[in-house]
């Protein structure tokens, strides 16, 4: 049976992999909702959620769950991209949460919102009663997300149970929950951060200015290089200095690391990823430095 | 342009299936240095006398602290030929329906044995898996040669042994490999230790290795997921029906049937955001216009008029069964079958697969954890399918718990 000339390349079998997972979501849940933070995998994903649906809009809103501690740039460009798509934007607020009481904010040095997104993310799920949420988190960023499933269970307290995840055959997904329970849906589970910049190149997708080489005033801490902001002065001793630097994944703007980078193009930054041996939350996240089980433990709590 | 070969490991419990993936991202240079620094302070931790390279798959505390593998990890890795996903699975019995995961989807199965032990029976359950899913290749990999001082006997008789049991299952292609996943011999290259093989190793047998792939591209099959209505003032009368090609290559102009209602009608156009496409096959993600307004919906499937799937509602499946509870006659289950879901009645247990001999052991009237066997069911409603043996896709379905939502066991069409 062998036919040559129906072949299609891993870039575009790893799309129409995702372009189907929107779809069985679509057609199976009541209310889905898209996580999109500006970050660049958020713009891909989004991107191929486009495609799944053409010529129609989104059938579900944008969901962020936003810390108040972002990059403006990364801010500006969510809104931008959502209107653009005519979409409904839900915004989860931590700042909202704790001005409220809901929540109390670590202010130790060091500490991070990062932890105070899980109750906010899964205060939003409940009151938005959405019962399917579409997450851009790969395989090859950590290994604990290494072992997660496409569809990925979550019971009424959001927890993930890693050590009994239902089995996942074929393309054959099973979204079946009950009430309160829900499905973090993940279709970019299987690709690499080099396909989500070969994705960048090919589908030529505006991604925010962070990405590229730009120069910043920085400091070294932990190994990390960190922007210089109100929320993150310089500590006694620590030196700020301008840089040239970008960033490889975007988060809360108190724990996300940048690297040095000339990369100023796609074709720069395919070129640097090719090439880099450290993996990008290694680079570029404190809070996955706490333990070796940091990231397990997180998501069992319900991280994203 | 990248080929995509999706691996899946198979065998024993600490046969060293983890420590191989982590080899063969090691030797290939595919590990960042965080990730092996990482690995070397928990060896190191440990107590272990060597870095323990299963430490790279085996990424759940769990499975950390018994040393064994618990679900599936899948890790990415590229060649200049080759892109590679690799679906490191657990080898424990108990863990089964997690190494079905990680098979399902695979276009090749590595199965290792540890030499000193040979083949076990959850080599030969693996085997038996492999084969029923239909994984189109398959490398016997005799690990541990260290352990045998390289000894060409050990290897040539666990290769006879395996040889014997697999003529009795329908595995196309199977190479034999002599390997060391700890010390890496003839893992990426070559081994001096064992002067006496003349086959490549194992990384050059996968980026040669001709890819044959068991996508289907004779018999046309479109299960329709979504239909499109934008409601728009300019596109108010569109409709186009989602999906992913299961089948065959689709035309615009191609006469077509809509199944089950056997409505006929054309393909007016296949759209996609990227422009007209003029042939869909699989497993291309398209959009579907029609030339005709018929009542069409998610289940639906579209094919030939002169060369349709069966619809029906009596099916007979080999089943791989997953749950605790045991499979019994006249169960009532959930069934997914493409994009259609329905219920389902167990009319008949025929037999259990003894995996041993693989005889059929007729005289059970029920199907246990782990077990295999066949069964037939009765739908609510008709199925448009295929045997498993002619299409992957519109011959599987899944068995659900109605009332839990749990997935119970893996079905191939027959
Ligand atoms: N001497 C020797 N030891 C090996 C070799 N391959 C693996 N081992 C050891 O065998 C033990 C089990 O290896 P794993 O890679 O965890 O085995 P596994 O097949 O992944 O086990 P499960 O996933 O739990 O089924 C470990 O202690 C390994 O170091 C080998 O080629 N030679
Ligand atoms: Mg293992």
């Amino acid at each position: 049976m062998p036919v040559t000339g129906y072949e299609l390349s891993h870039l575009e079998m790893l799309e129409a992999e995702a372009i189907h997972i929107f779809r069985e979501v679509a057609a199976e849940f009541e209310r889905p909702a898209l996580l999109f933070s500006g970050g660049k995998d958020s713009i891909v994903m989004l991107r191929v959620a486009e495609k799944a649906f053409w010529p129609a809009k989104l059938p579900f809103p944008l969901l962020h769950i936003d810390t108040g501690h972002n990059f403006p740039e990364v801010l500006a460009f969510r809104d931008h991209r959502s209107a653009e798509l005519g979409a409904r934007l839900v915004v989860g607020s931590v700042q909202t949460a704790i001005d409220a009481g809901e929540l109390t904010e670590d202010t130790r040095p060091g500490a991070s919102r990062n932890q105070l997104q899980t109750p906010v993310l899964l205060d939003t799920i409940a009151e938005n009663r959405f019962d399917a949420v579409f997450g851009g988190a790969r395989r090859d960023e950590e290994k604990a997300r290494a072992k997660e499933r496409v569809y990925s269970f979550r019971d009424e307290f959001g927890q993930w149970d890693p050590k009994n995840q239902r089995p996942e055959l074929w393309s054959l997904y099973n979204g079946r929950h009950r009430p309160g329970e829900h499905i973090r849906v993940f279709p970019l589970s299987n690709w690499t951060e080099l396909d989500i910049w070969r994705y960048i190149a090919q589908e030529r997708l505006e991604i925010p200015s962070i990405y590229y080489a730009h120069s910043r005033d920085v400091i070294e801490r932990d190994g990390m290089l960190l922007a210089v902001t109100p929320l993150t002065p310089p500590r006694a001793g620590e030196i700020a200095l301008p840089r040239q630097i970008r960033y490889r994944t975007v988060g809360d703007i108190t724990c996300t690391g940048a690297v040095e980078s000339t990369a100023a193009t796609v074709e720069e930054v395919i070129a640097e990823v090719a090439a880099t041996r450290i993996t990008e939350r290694g680079a570029t996240r404190a809070d996955d430095r706490v333990s070796e089980a940091a990231m397990e433990d997180r998501k069992r709590e319900g991280y994203f | 342009m990248t080929e995509l070969l999706r691996v899946a490991t198979a065998g024993s419990v600490d046969d060293g299936k983890s420590t191989l993936i982590g080899r063969l991202l090691y030797d290939t240079k595919s590990l960042f240095s965080d990730q092996l620094a990482a690995v070397e302070r928990t060896s190191r931790e440990r107590g272990d006398g060597y870095v323990d390279l299963a430490l790279l798959t085996d990424g759940l505390r769990a499975e950390r602290e018994q040393g064994i593998t618990i679900d599936v990890a899948y890790r990415y890795f590229a060649t200049p030929r080759r892109s590679f996903i690799l679906a490191d699975t657990p080898g424990h019995v108990q863990y089964t329906r997690n190494m079905v995961t990680g098979a399902s989807t695979a276009d090749l199965a590595l199965l290792l044995v540890d030499a000193r032990k040979g083949v076990l029976e959850q080599t030969r359950r693996h085997a038996f898996l492999a084969s029923l899913l239909r994984v189109p290749h398959m490398v016997l990999c005799v690990n541990k040669m260290d352990l045998v001082d390289f000894d060409r006997e050990v290897f040539e008789k666990i290769k006879e042994d395996f040889r014997r049991f697999a003529t009795k299952l329908e595995i196309v292609d199977v190479t034999t490999i002599p390997i060391s996943a700890l010390s890496g011999d003839n893992v990426v290259s070559r081994s001096p230790s064992t002067p006496w093989y003349d086959g490549s190793s194992l990384l050059h047998h996968l980026e040669e290795l001709h890819i044959a792939s068991d996508r289907n591209l004779i018999d046309v099959r479109f299960p329709v997921q979504w239909v499109v209505r934008p409601r728009t003032d300019e596109l108010h009368d569109y409709r186009g029906y989602a999906g992913q090609v299961a089948g065959g290559v689709l035309k615009p102009g191609d006469d077509v049937i809509v199944l089950p209602s056997g409505l006929s009608t054309r393909v007016a156009g296949i759209d996609s955001f990227d422009g007209p496409i003029s042939e869909a096959f699989p497993p291309m993600s398209v959009t579907v216009r029609l030339e005709d307004d018929l009542d069409v919906s998610r289940g639906d499937m579209i094919a030939r008029p002169n060369n349709q799937p069966t619809v029906g509602q009596d099916l007979q499946l080999m089943v791989s069964w997953m749950a605790d509870a045991p499979l019994r006659r006249r169960a009532r289950i959930g069934i997914k079958h493409t994009t259609r879901s329905v219920r389902a009645m167990v009319t008949d247990v025929s037999y259990r697969v003894d995996i041993d001999t693989l005889h059929r052991d007729e005289s059970v009237e029920t199907l246990g954890l782990n077990d295999i066997g066949r069964i037939a069911l009765r739908t609510t409603s008709p199925l448009c399918y295929d045997p498993y043996r002619r299409n992957r896709t519109t011959g599987s379905v899944l068995l659900i718990d109605e009332s839990t939502g749990a997935t119970l066991g893996a079905g191939m069409i027959l």
